[in-house]
């Protein structure tokens, strides 16, 4: 039997202390990449409170390597399940403050339903796959977030296979 | 020799980022490793280590159970992860 090649998406994954411009983001997701169609974003910002403490600022810890393998590989997933041209992942690092940019996903497909999938899908995964620790000052202490049990339904849900 | 990392809270508690250990002729596995670890330093190691939700991960690839460890294998040990 023939096997088909899918064309392969063109993915950009970066992991940077640097912040980043949404708009040049989106506009890298059209070179290289003929788009037609969709292009879905996400954005994350920092939180100013969580779990009733006033967040003052945040440290992001990763596993160098790891973390943008993961990405890659996530990415990848969804390339296989809808049909991307192309996805890009920025998700930043060190020290923030509250209301900062910290992570933004962009998936560029055919249609809307696949690209608005698509990035769901690489979000509900980095929250539960990729290797990124949060560590929240607030006042004179610091603490590491804890991981929630809500993230990892939310990735679950993907593999019930009831969202598609 | 085998390179192992320690990530975030389990970093701090260990107060250790990384290690370096001879891989032995006889063979090792990731189950061997965490005892003998635990069993040189001690309680407190072990008590992180074998904490439930412990991640651990081979050459960058995170391992359900356990697996056999060849010379050159990079480990690491780190919570939950919290990005996004």
């Amino acid at each position: 039997m023939a096997t088909v090649e899918l064309p392969r998406p063109v993915i950009s994954v970066s992991v940077q202390e640097a912040d980043f411009d949404v708009a040049r983001l989106q506009a890298s997701l059209l070179s290289g990449a003929a788009v037609e169609g969709a292009i879905a974003t996400f954005t994350g910002y920092v939180r100013c409170d969580n779990e009733n403490r006033q967040v003052e600022a945040l440290e992001l810890e990763h596993y160098p390597g790891m973390t943008e393998a993961s990405i890659t590989a996530i990415v990848n997933e969804a390339a296989v399940r809808w049909p991307l041209l192309s996805a890009a992942v920025v998700h930043r690092v060190g020290k923030l403050a509250p209301g900062d940019q910290i992570v933004w996903v962009g998936t560029a497909s055919t249609h809307r339903e696949s690209a608005f999938s698509a990035c769901e899908f690489v979000m509900d995964f980095l929250k539960t796959r990729a290797p990124f620790w949060k560590k929240e000052q607030s006042g004179a202490s610091a603490h590491w977030v804890a991981a929630r049990e809500t993230d990892d339904k939310r990735a679950d849900r993907w593999r019930e296979g009831d969202t598609e | 020799m085998l390179k192992v990392l320690f990530f975030a809270r389990v970093r701090e508690q260990l107060g250790c980022a990384s290690l370096d250990l001879p891989c032995p002729e006889s063979g090792l596995d990731l189950d061997m490793l965490q005892e003998q670890l635990c069993r040189e330093h001690g309680d407190g190691w072990r008590d992180v280590l074998e904490e439930d939700n412990m991640v651990r991960a081979v050459n960058q690839v995170v391992v359900a159970g356990n697996c056999a460890l060849t010379d050159g294998d990079e480990i690491a040990f780190f919570p939950p992860v919290t990005g996004g």
